[in-house]
């Protein structure tokens, strides 16, 4: 780490039964980002977990970097059977991302955490 | 820059070294840009652009400035938001607009992203001297007083 950095933080996986909970409450950087996509990888293996919710509600800026991120764990989750839903994403926080030409391609959303759990619950229930 | 008419108010300038220095930037063009009134998506936009921008200068430029300037053309007021390093410069800067167009490994879509969320959108790269990015907002959208 360079001198000068912050120190690293971590942003806590909570586990809801056959779900991961992310939610991200921290300014998003991109250390930040890569260490998320790392911990919710291993998270997936460790816990079996069929499906993972990414709360974005409390989070205000969407730049490349995280959409290509989001992109990421959608991506590696599907290849490790488990399904992501983002959830709670701000308007403007979707305006910018469209204007952009960021269009989270593979990325599920739902507009909360409930809908969200729905969203997995009916998945689980159609694959079953 | 944007036209002999534009005066500026207001200037700050903040170094954009270091990966955490990008989340700085982007906390202060939120700063300036809620106090010049700007609405949530303007801000979001600013903000957005911003760290593209920034994230640039630190990982194609090897660091530099941010300069953060209210700017009024006598009938607005807008944000501009200049960006300066003296890394190794653009080969193509048409090129580098283009989407898709990486040589980081990135989506290729910062620049060009950058460049659709703000109203004008300037680049000066000379090889081996360095980039400078120009970017301004006026408050009220596109076009309009």
């Amino acid at each position: 780490m360079t001198t000068g950095e912050r120190p690293l933080e971590r942003i806590p996986i909570i586990r809801l039964g056959d779900f991961l909970l992310v939610a991200i409450q921290v300014e998003m950087h991109d250390r930040l980002a890569m260490v998320l996509e790392d911990d919710l990888t291993a998270a997936i293996v460790k816990q079996r977990a069929k499906g993972v919710l990414i709360d974005i509600s409390a989070v205000e800026v969407i730049d490349s970097f995280t959409a290509r991120m989001l992109s990421e764990i959608a991506t590696i989750s599907r290849l490790l059977a488990a399904q992501t839903v983002v959830v709670g994403m701000r308007p403007s926080v979707a305006i910018t991302l469209v204007e952009m030409g960021l269009l989270l391609a593979g990325v599920q959303t739902a507009l909360n955490i409930d809908l969200g759990m729905d969203l997995l619950r009916s998945a689980q229930a159609a694959a079953s | 820059m944007t036209g002999g008419t534009t005066r500026v108010i207001r200037s700050e300038t903040m170094t954009v070294r270091l990966k955490d220095d990008i989340v700085l930037a982007r906390q202060m063009v939120r700063a300036r840009a809620m106090e010049l009134g700007f609405g949530l998506t303007d801000q979001t936009r600013l903000v957005t652009a911003a760290s593209e921008l920034a994230r640039n200068t630190v990982d194609h430029g090897g660091g530099g400035t941010m300069t953060i300037e209210e700017v009024s053309d006598g009938e607005r007021e807008g944000l501009r938001i200049i960006f300066e390093d003296h890394g190794p410069g653009m080969a193509d800067v048409a090129r580098a607009l283009q989407d898709g167009f990486s040589t980081m490994g990135g989506l290729g879509l910062g620049l060009g992203g950058a460049r659709r969320l703000m109203d004008e959108l300037q680049i000066e790269s000379e090889s081996d001297k360095g980039t400078r990015v120009t970017a301004v907002r006026w408050r009220g959208g596109r076009g309009k007083p």
